[in-house]
């Protein structure tokens, strides 16, 4: 019997009176890249942090795999293989770039206590570390101190931290936001490539629409903490309810 | 029922005054996100502060209780404005490190112009004497300090709930820069709240004066009595402070009488237990 | 180059050390023994420091168990010293492990004051358990013993506890300099910067810091013990706050973020402790005006100056 790959069942979560997330059902299957959509205050992050384990939910279950997350620590839920990026980057300024990977490798090998080692001259680390950044094209920096980097940069060295993990699902909390249109295409290019492979199965929250109908083979529509509608790009586009709720103009721009 | 009553009145007594002492320390923190380690020193220097009045300066007690309080205070605005100012937008390590440098310098201070020995504060004549209570005789300065402590914890949260300065207040707490947008001068706040913070230590200890030996490792034992008091009750809660300080208090009042040999750990082993149920304390923010 | 320069000027160092008492007189010597010791107290409360970004003003409470234990162990049972320095670190390290639970779980100022607060218990037992502590007096005149391990050393003899002292210390310090350059060491740096980010990438952050809490612990706790059989006493105030504030400033002095910066700042610290207190007894109010001097206007530290010249970071 195979489980679902994400399963959502009737997850709500509130704050004291605000009820940010009210009755959420839904299932991403694997290797199918998700989209998740809605205008501000609908509750895509609130979702995230439920998925990957910085709040509990109020009500209602997430199980990954057949296993349950809802109750588990955010970095149990990552060794589950859910692995997130954060809509304000999240990275180790202080640290190079490819320390910043090394560090979610060292996580990922389970090298975390090895004392014997020594980090700078491990090779299997380093070749991995260096291979992570080629793939996102960040090898040149690998010396250079994280917090140099200029924005765009950033947000990929995020991303190489996330996949370095090599999660099965990867949330990407609005991978392209202030990025560049020649950096958005280059994220978009990747994230296409990184989907082909195989091996992770995305679901990115995004507010540009391009982003979104570009990659996402199915979209869940929030607002107002509830979902209110999910299909295929198409099905979005025409749905009258996410039309008056949402898209509004820009779908003619598309 | 003697014994009780007797503890259960030390624990209030002790309670009380712990409230007032921390929810200085609390309120700080709230507004200013500082920690001050040196907030037992001042409360020592309350203390000291009234001895001078009284004996050197022979100044009343109730003129003193008013005047060192407020020397403290202005010792306070100024160590905020010249020297706290500076790291706000720093690491908060160097908070932590600045105000415990101002620790070691009061503590230290206090011991060169007071000398090492121990200093007695004879309670105002009309608060000598005692008082008979369900059966038990307490000192009446103990009832005095039991009301003025009752009297300074509702007012102080009138001041922050119910009036205009409260609010300012509290708004620069909660989001300074949306507050100095709409036109409140945040530096000014902060650096009265500090002073505010620093008059409720160093009344704590002008009231605690006739009641304890004025020592000086004074300081040293309210700053970790503070400490407790706010980990159990929940770091910037203001009813934290005083839910955790009345616990405190009847930790010591009737640990005191009952459980004699463990009462340097009791305290402690409160603060570990709470540590280990509620982390944030008991009516801290999760 | 740097990193030539910089290995050429430890084995400058390394000579000078093991030269020195041939070259100097008894009294060098001496604050040479207690600049070691207390530059392994500092490295080791850096670790929590300057590796997690963890300020703890309660080490004291892992010096004074080391030093307490030691203490007890030559006074009531004789056990040759090499055992004491085995045994009593780990007597610290348990205590960091009970400490260290309850302190790692919250953010960094509810770990200072926690910190301040467990070690001011510890130095309140000590001042009051009579029985087993010998109280506010502490221990004193236990016997130094023989070192053991077949070794001909008296440790009486301050040139021989030299030299034990400096091989200790030395083999101390570059086992926390391989535990800075491993992946744990990585994570530790990791987590100074952004301890969420650690846990989202699958590390559980607090059990990591408490592993870091009680090596630390551990570490401290035999410059404790070496620090009783060097003063021959072991007393409630190793304990204090006050104690705890010298390996604060020592690393302040030095500079947190260079593996050697504390031991610098320990050398620099006695120095100054040692012409101050020639002066005046109230020696408090000066360590509080130079760590306020440091917070304000030197925060990186002696090394800090030199940063570039000596090649950056740890």
């Amino acid at each position: 019997m195979s489980f679902p790959f994400l399963e959502v069942a009737n997850v709500t979560k509130s704050f004291g009176h605000f009820i940010a997330l009210r009755q959420i059902s839904l299932t991403v299957k694997e290797g199918q890249t998700t989209a998740l959509i809605g205008p501000n205050g609908a509750g895509k992050t609130t979702f995230y942090n439920l998925l990957s384990g910085r709040l509990q939910p109020s009500e209602g279950t997430v199980h990954f795999c057949g296993r349950p997350v809802s109750g588990q620590p955010p970095h149990k839920i990552n060794k589950m293989g859910i692995s997130r990026s954060f809509q304000i980057t999240n990275i180790f300024s202080e640290l190079t770039v490819l320390e910043n990977v090394l560090v979610a490798l060292i996580a990922h090998l389970g090298q975390g206590l090895h004392f014997w080692q020594i980090v700078h001259r491990d090779k299997q680390l380093a070749s991995r570390g260096m291979a992570m950044l080629e793939r996102l094209g960040l090898s040149a920096l690998a010396g250079s101190r994280a917090g140099t980097l200029s924005y765009g940069d950033k947000r990929l060295l995020e991303l190489a931290i996330v996949l370095a993990t090599e999660p099965k699902l990867v949330l990407l909390d609005e991978p392209t936001a202030g990025m560049t249109p020649e950096e958005t295409h280059a994220v978009i290019r990747l994230l296409r490539s990184l989907a082909d492979e195989g091996k992770y199965t995305f679901l990115i929250t995004e507010h540009d629409m391009n982003v979104v109908f570009g990659l996402a083979e199915h979209i869940f529509v929030f607002h107002r903490g509830e979902l209110l509608a999910e299909g295929t790009g198409e099905q979005i586009k025409a749905n009258p309810e996410v039309r008056s709720a949402y898209l509004g103009e820009e779908v003619e721009g598309c | 029922m003697t014994a009780f009553v007797a503890a259960l009145l030390n624990s209030f007594d002790i309670g009380i005054l712990l409230f007032i002492i921390a929810s200085g320390l609390t309120i700080v923190f709230g507004v200013l996100g500082i920690l001050n380690f040196a907030h037992g020193a001042l409360y020592m220097t309350g203390a000291y502060l009234l001895l001078t009045l009284m004996r050197t300066l022979e100044i009343p007690f109730w003129m003193g209780l008013l005047l060192a309080p407020l020397g403290v205070a202005m010792l306070a605005v100024a160590i905020e404005r010249f020297l706290l100012r500076r790291i706000y937008h720093r690491h908060p390590s160097f908070g932590l490190l600045l105000t415990f440098a101002l620790l070691l310098i009061i503590d230290d201070t206090v011991r060169l112009i007071w000398g090492s020995g121990y200093h007695i504060v004879e309670p105002p004549p009309a608060l000598r004497g005692a008082m008979s209570l369900f059966g038990v005789t307490y000192p009446l300065y103990s009832f005095f300090t039991i009301a003025m402590g009752i009297l300074i914890g509702v007012a102080v949260w009138l001041l922050f709930h119910r009036t205009r300065i409260g609010k300012t207040v509290r708004a620069a707490a909660l989001d300074p820069e949306m507050a100095q947008a709409v036109g409140i001068n945040v530096p000014l706040v902060l650096t009265l709240v500090f002073g505010f913070g620093a008059w409720l230590a160093a009344l704590g200890g002008a009231l605690a004066a006739p009641m304890r030996t004025l020592g000086p490792a004074m300081g040293d034992t309210i700053i970790i009595e503070s400490f407790i008091v706010v980990v159990i009750g929940g770091l910037g809660s203001f009813p934290g402070a005083l839910l955790g300080a009345l616990i405190l208090g009847g930790i010591h009042g009737f640990g005191g009488r009952w459980l004699a040999e463990w009462n340097i750990v009791l305290p402690y082993i409160g603060m570990a237990l709470v540590l280990l149920w509620r982390p944030e304390g008991l009516m801290g923010r999760r | 180059m740097r990193k030539k320069l910089q290995l050429g000027t430890l084995l400058l160092l390394a000579v000078g050390l093991v030269l020195l008492p041939k070259l100097s007189p008894f009294f060098i010597v001496f604050v040479a023994t207690e600049i070691l010791i207390l530059g392994l107290f500092a490295t080791s409360f850096n670790l929590m420091f300057g590796y997690c970004g963890l300020l703890s003003f309660g080490h004291g409470a892992f010096f004074g168990t080391g030093a307490y234990v030691a203490g007890l162990l030559l006074q009531h049972l004789q056990w040759d010293f090499f055992w004491v320095l085995a045994v009593a670190p780990l007597a610290a390290a348990l205590v960091a492990t009970l400490i260290g639970c309850l302190c790692v779980r919250l953010n960094e100022v509810y770990f200072s004051m926690l910190t301040l607060a467990f070690g001011m218990m510890i130095f309140a037992i000590a001042h009051q358990w009579r029985s087993v502590t010998g109280g506010s007096d502490g221990l004193a005149g236990f016997p130094l013993t023989r070192v053991g391990l077949g070794l001909d050393l008296v440790l009486a003899n301050p040139f021989h506890f030299y030299y034990l002292t400096l091989v200790i210390v030395g083999l101390s310090l570059a086992a926390i300099y391989t535990l800075t350059i491993s992946p744990f060491g990585l994570i530790l740096r990791a987590m100074r910067e952004n301890s969420e980010r650690v846990a989202f990438a699958g590390i559980p952050a607090n059990r990591y810091r408490l592993y870091g809490f009680i090596l630390s612990g551990l570490f401290s706790g035999l410059a404790g013990a070496l620090f009783a059989a060097f003063s021959r006493v072991a007393v409630p105030e190793m304990a204090h706050w006050t104690q705890s504030a010298e390996p604060i400033l020592m690393t302040i002095l030095g500079g947190s973020q260079f593996f050697f910066g504390p031991l610098a700042g320990a050398a620099v610290f006695l120095g100054l402790k040692t012409l101050i207190t020639s002066y005046t007894s109230e020696w408090m109010i000066y360590l509080g005006i130079i760590l306020l001097g440091m917070v304000l206007f030197l925060p990186k530290g002696i090394f800090g100056l030199f940063e570039r010249w000596l090649g950056g970071r740890t």
